[in-house]
C-alpha cells in the first residue's frame, strides 16, 4: 500500500493536470471529461455498495435518473438555480435509496440483483409515465449554466471546474467515510455479517445507510449531467446506464475509491475508440471486458496497480537485506 | 364476459411464454444457484438464427428443430467456456460474468442482424378460431400447445429417464452423485443447454406477436423473473405456474386497470417481484433453504 504522502503526492499531481486541461483541450475534450468525472461520482456511490458493503445493484442507474430530473425538474419547472439543485438532489435521493435499503434488507445476493434489475428496467417507463412533470419521452431541454462574477471561463470550462470541485469533495468525504469507523463497520458487514452483529454492527441501519448514500452520491452525479448535458429524456436512462455504471465499477476496481476514476475513464472513453469499429461494437468490447476481468483481473485496475506497487516495493526491499522486516506481506483490501 | 375469456386465453398463451422462460432460470438457478441474466438475450439470438433459416428457404417446422440443437449446443458451450471458469467464484462474479453475456448477445445480434425490426412468421393460420361467441387467435392458442408439449416432454425427460435422473441428482447432491460416478459438470452443461433449448421456444413463439428485434426478450425475462420468483426459485412447477399467473395479471391489469394500461407495464411486473420477495421472498411454492454457518 502507498505511504500516505506518496497518494498524497500522486493526488495533488493528478489534481494540478486536471486544472490544467481546460486551457489545453477543446471544449467538445473537455465535456467529454466532465462526463468523466461525474461518472467517477455515480461509480463511487456504487462502490461503496456494492464492492464495499457487499449489496448488489444492478440498478444505479434509476437513482443517476433520479437526481437528473430532480435537479431538470426544479430548473425548469421552478427557475431554481442550478446549484441549488445538486444538494437537493442528493438529498433527495438519500431518502429515496435509504427507503429502497430497508425491503433490500430482506433481500440477499441474487434476489436483490433481481430486484434492482427490474427497477433499472422499469425507470424509462416511469419517467415517461409522468409526463405533466418530466416531459414524456420528449424530455426537458435546459440552458447550459455560464460562469459567474464575469470569470473568464466559457460554459464548458465553467461546468468543468464545478464538477471537478463536487468530485473532489465528495470523494475526499467518501474517502473518510470508508477508511475510517463506518467503513469498516460497512467492509465488515459484507465479510461476515454476523459475526460484524456479534461485535455490536447495527447491520440493518448500516446497510440501508449505504443504500441511501450511495444512491446520493449516484444522485448528485445525475443532477450534474442533467446540467452538463442541457438535456434529460427517458430514454437516456434505460437499463444500459445501470450497467454502463457496474462496468465501470467492475473495470476499476469494485472495492476501491480510485478505481471508480479509473472506471469512469473507461466508460467514456473505449466506447468512444469502439464506435469506428462498428455502432453494436462498444457492448460487445465491453462484454468482453467484463468477461476477461473477472477471469484475470477480479480486482480492476485499482487492484492491479496495488499489485504492481507492493511487487516493486518487494522486489527493492529485497536488494536491501536488512529492512526486509518492514516489507508489505499481503494485499491490502482498499486502496 | 368474452373481453374477459379473450384475455386470460391470450394472457394464457404469453403467460406460456414466460413460463418457459422462467422454467429456463429456474433449472440454472437449481443447478448452479446462478441467475442466468443472459437467459433472455440467448433465447432472441437464437430466434435470430432461426429467422436467417427462415430466409434461407428452409420451411418453419425444419428451421425450429434445427434452431432447437443449435441452441441445445449453444447452451452447452458457453456453460463449459464461459461461466465453468468462474464456477466457484463469489455470486457476484458471476453474476457479471452473466451480464457480459448479456450484453455480447445483444450487441452482436444488432451487429450481425441490425436494430431494425423484422417481421417473425407464425407457423399457425392467421383466421381467428370461434367458440360460441369468443373469437381466439390461432396464434395464441398453438403458443399455449406448444408450451404445454414442451414442458410434458421436459416432465418425462426428468421423471422417467436415467439421464433425467442423473441430472436432477447432479443439481440436488453434487458431492453424492460424483460418488456414484455421474459426471456432475456434464449435467449442469446439460442443464445450460436445455435451459437454452426453453429459452428458443420462448422466443420463436413470442417473436410474431412482438416482431423480431434485438431487445426482444427484455421485457419478456423481467415477466420470468416474476413468474419464477411469484412461483418460487427453488420450484420448477411453481416457477411454470408462476409464469402462467403472471401473464394472465399482466393482461388483465392492461385491460381491466386504465391507468396502467401498457405504458406501465415493467412497473408492475417490478412492483410484483418486490412484493413477493417482501412478502414470501420463497414464492409460492419454493421451500427455504436453511444454510449453516
Amino acid at each position: 500500500m502507498m505511504s500516505r504522502g506518496t497518494r498524497l503526492v500522486v493526488v495533488l499531481l493528478a489534481l494540478a493536470v486536471a486544472c490544467a486541461l481546460p486551457f489545453t483541450l477543446s471544449n467538445f475534450r473537455l465535456f467529454q471529461f466532465t462526463q468523466v468525472y461525474i461518472y467517477a461520482i455515480a461509480i463511487l456511490g456504487l462502490n461503496m455498495l456494492t464492492g464495499y458493503n457487499g449489496q448488489f445493484s444492478l440498478g444505479h442507474g434509476a437513482f443517476y435518473a433520479i437526481g437528473a430530473y430532480i435537479s431538470a425538474i426544479m430548473m425548469d419547472r421552478w427557475n431554481v438555480h442550478y446549484g441549488w439543485t445538486i444538494p437537493v438532489a442528493g438529498v433527495l435521493c438519500l431518502v429515496v435509496g435509504f427507503l429502497f435499503g430497508l425491503p433490500a434488507l430482506r433481500l440477499e445476493g441474487l434476489y436483490l440483483a433481481l430486484a434492482t434489475f427490474s427497477l433499472a428496467l422499469a425507470v424509462p417507463q416511469i419517467l415517461k409515465y409522468f409526463e405533466h412533470w418530466t416531459g414524456g419521452s420528449q424530455g426537458l431541454v435546459l440552458s447550459k449554466p455560464s460562469a459567474p462574477f464575469g470569470l473568464p471561463l466559457n460554459p464548458d470550462q465553467w461546468l468543468y471546474f464545478v464538477t471537478l470541485a463536487v468530485l473532489v469533495v465528495l470523494f475526499w468525504l467518501g474517502a473518510n467515510l470508508l477508511r475510517g469507523r463506518v467503513g469498516r463497520a460497512i467492509v465488515a458487514i459484507r465479510d461476515n455479517h454476523i459475526a460484524a452483529e456479534a461485535m455490536g454492527v447495527n447491520s440493518a441501519l448500516y446497510k440501508s445507510l449505504t443504500f441511501g448514500v450511495s444512491a446520493a452520491y449516484t444522485g448528485v452525479a445525475g443532477a450534474l449531467s442533467a446540467s452538463a448535458i442541457a438535456y434529460v429524456a427517458p430514454d437516456s436512462f434505460n437499463v444500459f446506464l445501470s450497467i454502463t455504471l457496474l462496468i465501470g465499477s467492475v473495470i476499476g476496481g469494485l472495492a476501491s475509491i480510485s478505481g471508480a476514476i479509473f472506471g469512469a475513464f473507461f466508460i467514456q472513453f473505449v466506447p468512444n475508440w469502439a464506435q469506428d469499429i462498428s455502432k453494436a461494437a462498444p457492448w460487445a468490447i465491453f462484454g468482453v471486458f467484463l468477461i476477461v476481468f473477472m477471469y484475470v483481473m477480479p480486482f480492476g485496475i485499482a487492484g492491479a496497480i496495488r499489485l504492481l506497487w507492493i511487487r516493486a516495493r518487494r522486489s527493492r526491499v529485497a536488494q536491501v537485506p536488512e529492512s526486509r522486516e518492514t516489507a508489505p506481506t499481503q494485499a491490502p483490501t482498499s486502496s | 364476459m368474452e373481453v374477459f375469456i379473450q384475455q386470460v386465453v391470450s394472457g394464457l398463451a404469453t403467460g406460456g411464454i414466460y413460463a418457459a422462460l422462467a422454467l429456463a432460470l429456474v433449472m440454472i438457478y437449481q443447478a448452479t444457484d446462478v441467475v442466468n441474466f443472459a437467459q433472455g438475450e440467448m433465447a432472441m439470438f437464437a430466434t435470430y438464427i432461426c429467422w436467417s433459416m427462415l430466409n434461407a428457404g428452409v420451411p418453419y417446422w425444419g428451421a425450429f428443430l434445427g434452431t432447437l440443437v443449435l441452441a441445445f449446443l449453444g447452451g452447452i458451450v458457453v456453460e463449459r467456456v464461459v461461466i465453468r471458469p468462474v464456477e466457484n467464484a463469489p455470486i457476484l462474479s458471476i453474476v457479471i460474468v452473466t451480464l457480459g453475456l448479456l450484453v455480447i448477445f445483444n450487441s452482436v445480434a444488432g451487429w450481425i442482424w441490425t436494430y431494425v425490426q423484422k417481421p417473425f412468421p407464425s407457423p399457425f393460420p392467421s383466421k381467428p378460431l370461434k367458440a360460441g361467441n369468443v373469437f381466439f387467435s390461432a396464434h395464441d392458442i398453438g403458443e399455449i400447445v406448444v408450451t404445454l408439449l414442451v414442458l410434458l416432454c421436459i416432465w418425462l425427460f426428468f421423471k422417467f429417464t436415467p439421464l433425467g435422473l442423473a441430472m436432477r441428482a447432479a443439481a440436488h447432491n453434487p458431492v453424492s452423485s460424483r460418488l456414484v460416478g455421474i459426471r456432475v459438470g456434464w449435467m449442469l452443461a446439460l442443464g445450460w443447454g436445455l435451459a437454452a433449448v426453453f429459452g428458443a421456444v420462448a422466443g420463436m413463439m413470442i417473436a410474431p406477436v412482438l416482431t423480431l428485434e434485438p431487445n426482444l426478450m427484455g421485457g419478456v425475462q423481467i415477466y420470468a423473473f416474476a413468474g419464477a420468483t411469484l412461483g418460487g426459485f427453488t420450484s420448477p412447477g411453481g416457477a411454470v405456474l408462476g409464469g402462467f399467473i403472471v401473464g394472465v395479471v399482466e393482461n388483465l391489469v392492461g385491460t381491466y386497470v386504465s391507468f396502467i394500461g401498457t405504458e406501465l407495464k415493467f412497473t408492475v411486473a417490478l412492483a410484483m417481484i418486490i412484493v413477493v420477495l417482501l412478502v414470501k421472498p420463497t414464492g409460492l411454492f419454493g421451500i427455504s433453504v436453511v444454510k449453516r454457518v
